[in-house]
């Protein structure tokens, strides 16, 4: 892999003893979108300001193509950061504040200029070149911040929480916009946000932070549908977390006991022994809803459960669902051209949910 | 409308007992004072008069003229020398600093000599500076001097140590809570883009606290410009100020009708500055947020 970005064990202890990243190892590859996900205090924030050079690792080193940068200062780093409160200088228009850089480092005016409005063009500001930031809506300073970013030509583009402030027919929209200025410049992304939906939309790769450490990296859809443990499960998407114990383990595969009855799984879930807590995660969307009575189990699973409440949401029904459980048991229904809402089961009906075994998800319980 | 009248009554009849006070203890005194400056000096007293006279010897007796020069250098000394070591100071508490509560102290520190009396404050530098005093005593301890000098006392140096030492805090305040208003995001953002912290200081910092830097220079400018207290402590003869000669035409020369118009010039001098900060200050307003 070209690996543009390298976090070799790289560990961050602030002086209060806060162990703030601890021993992350990352690759960041030549034009890739890369998001760090995790809830605040996860770490994500300062790793990011360590690739920016803001904060000195207390172990390990940080590479930028290949060179060493863990001791550079930001200032002699190619790589740029768009702040979460975009940091735009007060005291200077839009076009000065684009200008900064490349004025500060002795660019000749004539080459400023031309270099300024391509900057505010990609980003669709050319208008608002004399304005003073306090003028500015959030959405407006966003791109300036973006523009003065990409100005320095940066060989790792670094935003930390960019879309954070916004709201949230904004937030979407510049998800999209980021997403195709990506594939657009071929730059390498390294995106910081605590929004699962964000990062599933935008990245190539998202790396999930837990307490300093990466809990799972991959791409969106393999996180989604095979999250690496009960955190990731719960942290992207919702899941269903039904508690449970191997009732048996063989070759032929795995028995778990439910609150609300036996399920067989296939072989693929391995390295479980007999007896062991386990969680069972499904996601909401992956479990159908049967007509009571109907449904065979020998292709798939069945559970057997009474509708507690059901939510409209306009294109989806979310049932809560009584499986004998302690939490309710979620399940999404999609709402198509031909569905009636009085075919929707009503609140205190005997419902059967039938699951992809390949859709469940197992982990072992955390003590 | 007649709610409206009520609130009007109401609002007015808040404000009045304030609003009476400044207009009874203020503007009339003033106007008083404003009045008093025409009149004329006819031994042993004064006499009501409509003439110019008191302004024109202020601005053609070189003793007047000379002193409101001298007033105005001491006060612009003094702001500079203020601002040279406030800055540096209130930098260093807000950047360097890291812990909030060691910062509070440390500023607190700064500020606490405005809660002990003013005349202790320049009585200090009386003992410091005198040929008997702290200095002295050290530089022959050490065999820099063979004898007590009292080159240190008495003069506009000591005037512009002791006054800068005095109204120094007053710089620190404004300069403090200026940079204290600067996300660091801001220096980090100038770093980011490739400046160095040198001129990202330049550029950035330094800028964006000039309203700090522009109230400080006018609380020292403007309290030094006043001052007669630290004349008489450790002003000697040259460093006597405009105040002092204020003061001694409406005691001992029995002059009031030029100390009025003294006062007035002051007055003129001092607003003028005000008006000029705040208008520098209103340009330079910035939205940080």
């Amino acid at each position: 892999m070209d690996s543009i970005i390298r976090l070799n064990h790289v560990t961050k202890r602030f002086s209060g003893g806060v162990l703030a990243v601890d021993d992350v190892s990352l690759d960041v590859a030549r034009g890739e979108f890369v998001t760090l996900l995790g809830p605040s205090g996860c770490g994500k924030t300062t790793t990011l300001r360590m690739i920016a050079g803001f904060e000195l690792p207390s172990v390990g080193r940080i590479h930028l193509e290949g060179d060493d940068v863990t001791d550079l200062p930001p200032y002699k780093r190619q790589v740029n950061t768009v702040f979460q409160d975009y940091a735009l200088f007060p005291h200077m228009t839009v076009s000065q504040n684009v200008g900064y850089g490349l004025k500060v480092a002795g660019v000749p005016k004539v080459q400023i200029g031309p270099m300024v409005n391509e900057a505010l063009g990609t980003v669709g500001l050319l208008d608002k070149a004399e304005a003073r930031p306090a003028h500015l809506s959030g959405g407006q300073k966003q791109r300036v911040a973006l523009a003065r970013a990409l100005v320095r030509k940066p060989k790792v583009l670094l935003l930390d929480e960019p879309l954070s402030a916004l709201d949230a027919k904004l937030r979407e929209a510049m998800q999209v916009e980021l997403k195709h200025l990506h594939e657009q410049l071929g730059l390498t992304f390294i995106f910081v946000t605590h929004d699962q939906t964000e990062a599933l939309v935008m990245s190539d790769r998202v790396v999930v932070m837990k307490e300093g450490r990466i809990e799972q990296s991959g791409s969106p859809a393999d996180l989604y549908d095979h999250p690496a443990s009960a955190y990731v499960a719960n942290f992207i998407g919702t899941s269903n977390l039904i508690e449970g114990r191997i009732a048996t383990s063989d070759t032929n595969g795995l028995v778990v006991e439910l609150a609300g009855g036996r399920i067989p799984l296939e072989q693929a879930h391995h390295g479980f022994r007999g007896g062991e807590q386990v969680l069972l995660a499904v996601r909401p969307e992956k479990v159908r809803l049967l007509p009571p009575g109907q449904g065979d189990a020998t292709n798939g699973i069945v559970l057997d459960g009474t509708m507690r409440d059901r939510l409209f949401h306009g294109d989806t029904y979310r049932f809560e669902i009584d499986i004998g459980d302690a939490r309710p048991f979620l399940v999404d229904m999609q709402l198509v051209s031909l569905t009636r809402h009085t075919d929707v089961p009503q609140p205190g009906e005997r419902v059967r949910l039938h699951l992809d075994p390949n859709t469940v998800s197992l982990f072992r319980a955390e003590s | 409308m007649k709610a409206g009248a009520t609130r009007q009554a109401r609002a007015a009849g808040l404000v009045s007992p304030p609003l009476l006070w400044v207009l009874l203890f203020m503007i009339v005194p003033y106007l008083i004072m404003f009045t008093y400056s025409f009149y004329t000096k006819r031994f042993p007293t004064f006499v009501p008069d409509f003439q110019f006279g008191n302004y024109g010897t202020i601005f053609t007796d070189p003793q007047y003229y000379q002193i409101l020069f001298r007033t105005f250098k001491i006060a612009c000394l003094v702001a500079v020398a203020a601002l040279t070591c406030a800055y540096p100071l209130a930098y260093f508490l807000v950047f360097r600093v890291r812990r909030p509560g060691a910062r509070m102290i440390l500023y607190m520190m700064v500020i606490a000599p405005l809660w002990i009396s003013y005349l202790l404050r320049a009585y200090t530098w009386k003992t410091i500076l005198g040929s008997e005093g702290v200095l002295n005593t050290f530089l022959v301890w050490t065999g820099i001097l063979a004898e007590p000098t009292d080159i240190f006392l008495y003069n506009q140096f000591s005037m512009v140590v002791t006054l800068t030492y005095i109204f120094v805090p007053f710089m620190v305040m404004p300069i403090f809570t200026a940079l204290e208003k600067i996300p660091p995001s801001m220096v980090e953002a100038s770093k980011d883009l490739g400046v160095g912290p040198l001129r990202s200081f330049l550029f950035v910092t330094l800028p964006l606290s000039m309203p700090g830097v522009i109230a400080g220079l006018t609380f020292t400018f403007c309290l030094t410009f006043g001052d007669f207290i630290a004349a008489f402590l450790v002003g000697g003869p040259n460093g006597f100020m405009i105040a002092n000669i204020v003061q001694s035409q409406f005691g001992a020369a029995l002059n009031w009708p030029l100390g009025s118009a003294l006062s007035i010039i002051m007055l003129v001098i001092v607003l003028s500055i005000i008006s000029l900060s705040d208008r520098l200050e209103r340009s330079g307003r910035l939205d940080l947020g």
